[in-house]
């Protein structure tokens, strides 16, 4: 596609994974940004009918099919693609299947009504995941003539404790479904997770739990097998700017930051509410207890950050974004990890 | 600590501030009536640890307490005692010198398929049991249904509180994918166990052994054909030996999850509803306040995690951010990066106020990178405001409590203490 070199050429059904809280849905939105500031068009899934994709949009629910949601920007010399939404159910998803394998054009429709798809769905759990990987399979595979219709496909999948088990489709159903339809759908649906065509990203942010259930995952997912899965980046979402030299850092985590000297700093500074001295003191004080906690967590993170690179996946860090997410807010998580290579 | 002060003008965007009540966390646990609490709220809030916290603060206080955890983090899990998965509630040692109230602390993880088992071992002779234990379609149920982890937790709540060895229960609810979900999938599963589509789909084996195949024949069995078609016959062939052999269970299943529900309905009951100051975990929080209104469920009250005060308040993210710019354009240097060789000296010795040599460092550059960082924090504290006051516009009712974010991970009692200690502070 581009001339430029990222960490995941040939890369075209991103999976993006992560912890409850830790930012997924933005990641994954940011990623098909990023992805579609090359040109073309860009699918982004979710398959847990949340409407996040809606909700972070700021449109209003989406509707069944695939709509136009975001302009990426563009990068010089080109106009940035589009990216375009689909929040995928098992519901259409077991219709169309039915419609195109058995030729039920309105099977799907009237199992839906009498709550059937649902009822399917909920004995054979590893269905449901087949219908929804199926359809990201399909998206990615789907072509108008000659041409592919989605230059990227990115699906914001369940989160890290269930993906292993998601993704791993054709074990899960060769439990229930031995031959027959479902089985060689479910084989196909694998051949194109597995392919090198398809990468796993995990989200986390620097915290002990996301990152143990990050790690955790990786492990499960290098352990399929044959073949496995491959990896793909460690986005770390919310990272905030740590301020200080390491030798300050180590200071101000134990508490022996020089109050004085600090409220000497905040009055040449021009700070003094003229309450005198001592009311500068406190707020001194009240700084250092700030900068204290701030240190402290800075070197929890730094722990984290170093189990993380321990794991052999290239990482990327994407900033806290303090007012509020919006589109200007994803925007720059884009630009952050176009800069950084991952798209 | 000035977080009550009176915010100043504009600090709000304006806005006159709205102050929702106070969550008496304390009175709460003191109080004997309260035999039952829930912690729920959306995945990733700290939900485990709040109801460690709680448990842990209570026991301390006097209160015999049980903590039902459904997925600790490792090493939290650690700090209670709890190295292994084994459904039974474990002591967890006091901690030195905060035992001496007459209180106690046991604590377990909810394995959910042993507790499945379990019910099915107490409900049928062994035959019976080894036959339901064995079959496919039973192990994917008690395993992977998306509602069983709630319903188990629910059935293991209804077993410690009619054991009543514990004065006080403190549940953790699962993590899924929406706080709703706990409240829904316990019938959800009843209703599935034992609902009109799977006696549709069992009937005819019930009559007589493989007769559901001539229906398919016949032609009329439209909805177990497409089953039959989808799944494969296997699949249909373990639900329906399944069915079969669970059959004498269905009833007491309901009832269960009916009495567990009704349980939780009870004034002893108190519903704490969990969040973040960030917009999903508030609009789950929202929904679960509205769903427990509608069902009658007795909320106590909201937690919000992981809040940044100031202790600095007073001094504005403006002000801070204009003093930074000022010191620093003086000649401090926020990533203390820059040498200071270049500075004159007259200025040094300025700067230093006499101080003698300023080492590595810039000058106040930890004054200016202290300012820098309060700014943004004041920012911060600003954006969890606006949407705890969102919350509180639409919930004035709620009372609510603000717990600081903690800079390090919780994972010994000392930390469970802390967080505790702040249930009840400011």
């Amino acid at each position: 596609m581009s001339a430029r070199d990222t960490d995941w050429e040939g890369v075209r059904l991103h999976v993006v994974t992560g912890k409850g809280g830790t930012g997924k849905t933005t990641v994954a939105a940011a990623l098909a940004l990023a992805l579609a500031s090359a040109g073309g068009k860009v699918l982004l899934m979710e398959v847990e009918g949340r409407q996040g994709i809606a909700q972070l949009f700021d449109c209003p629910p989406l509707p069944e099919g695939e709509r136009k949601v975001a302009v990426a920007p563009g990068t010089p010399g080109r106009a940035g693609g589009d990216v375009y939404a689909l929040a995928a159910d098992p519901e259409s998803a077991l219709a169309e299947y039915l419609e195109m394998f058995y030729n039920l054009p309105r099977a799907g429709r009237a199992l839906n009504r009498l709550g059937v798809v649902d009822f399917v769905t909920t004995i054979a759990p590893g269905l449901r995941d087949v219908l929804l990987t199926g359809k990201a399979a399909e998206a990615t595979r789907r072509r108008a003539g000659r041409r592919r219709v989605y230059n990227a496909v990115v699906m914001d999948a369940p989160p890290t404790g269930r993906i292993a088990r998601f993704l791993n489709v054709a074990t899960e159903v060769s439990g229930l479904a031995k031959v027959g339809p479902i089985r060689g759908h479910a084989d196909t649906v694998q051949s194109v997770i597995r392919s090198p065509q398809t990468a796993v990203h995990f989200v986390t942010v620097l915290e002990e739990m996301p990152v143990q259930e990050t790690l955790d995952g990786i492990a499960e997912l290098r352990g399929l097998s044959p073949g496995g899965l491959q990896l793909g980046g460690i986005m770390i979402n919310m990272v905030r700017p740590v301020g200080l030299t390491d030798d300050q850092l180590t200071v101000a985590a134990a508490g022996r930051l020089d109050v004085h000297d600090l409220a000497l700093g905040l009055k040449t500074a021009g700070i003094e509410d003229g309450n005198g001295p001592a009311e500068n003191l406190d707020l001194a004080e009240s700084l250092a207890a700030e900068l204290t906690e701030h240190a402290r967590a800075a070197l929890a993170q730094r722990e984290q950050r170093g189990l993380l690179a321990g794991a052999g996946q290239p990482c990327y860090e994407l900033p806290l974004i303090t007012d509020g997410m919006d589109l200007a807010g994803l925007y720059r998580l884009a630009s952050a990890l176009r800069e950084q290579g991952a798209a | 600590m000035t977080p009550r002060e009176k915010a100043p003008a504009g600090d709000v965007l304006g806005e006159v501030e709205l102050r929702p009540r106070r969550l008496e966390v304390d009175r709460l646990l003191d109080d004997p009536r309260t035999r039952i609490i829930v912690c729920c709220g959306s995945g990733g809030v700290g939900k485990t640890t709040t109801a460690a916290a709680l448990g842990l603060r209570a026991a301390e206080r006097g209160r015999h307490v049980v903590v039902l955890t459904v997925d600790p983090a490792r090493r939290l899990a650690q700090s209670m005692g709890l190295t292994s998965l084994d459904n039974t509630p474990r002591p967890v040692p006091p901690p030195d010198g905060h035992g001496d109230a007459g209180g106690s602390l046991h604590a377990m993880m909810l394995d959910m398929k042993r507790t499945f088992d379990e019910i099915v071992e107490a409900h049928s002779d062994p035959d019976r049991a080894a036959q339901i234990l064995a079959n496919p379609f039973y192990q994917s149920l008690s395993s992977s249904f998306a509602g069983t982890q709630e319903y188990m937790a629910m059935e293991k709540l209804g077993q410690l509180r009619r054991a009543d060895e514990w004065d006080l229960i403190v549940v953790d609810t699962p993590p899924s994918r929406s706080a709703l979900d706990f409240l829904d999938a316990p019938q959800r599963l009843s209703r599935f166990l034992d609902g009109r589509l799977i006696r549709l789909l069992t009937a005819p084996t019930r009559a007589s052994g493989r007769a559901y195949l001539k229906v398919v024949n016949a032609g009329f069995g439209v909805f177990t054909g497409a089953v039959a078609k989808v799944l494969g016959t296997q699949l249909l062939r373990d639900v329906q030996t399944f069915v079969a052999a669970f059959d004498t269970m269905f009833g007491g299943f309901r009832e269960r999850a009916e009495d567990t529900y009704r349980l939780l309905q009870t004034p002893g009951t108190a519903f704490l509803v969990i969040a973040t100051p960030e917009p999903d975990a508030l609009r789950e929080a929202s929904y679960f306040v509205e769903r427990l209104s509608e069902d009658r469920m007795p909320l106590a009250g909201l937690i919000l995690n992981r809040v940044h005060p100031s202790p600095a308040a007073r001094l504005s993210a403006a002000r801070s951010l204009a003093a930074a710019e000022a010191l620093q354009a003086a000649g401090g240097n926020g990533n203390g990066g820059g040498g200071n060789g270049s500075r004159p000296e007259a200025l040094n010795q300025a700067l230093n106020g006499g101080a003698g040599d300023a080492g590595e460092a810039p000058r106040y550059s930890l004054a200016v990178t202290a300012l820098r960082l309060h700014a943004e924090r004041m920012q911060l504290a600003a954006a969890e405001r606006r949407l705890a006051q969102r919350f509180t516009a639409a919930h004035p009712g709620v009372p609510t409590v603000r717990v600081p974010a903690q800079p390090e991970d919780v994972h010994d009692l000392a930390g469970l203490r802390i967080v505790g200690e702040s249930f009840a502070a400011s």
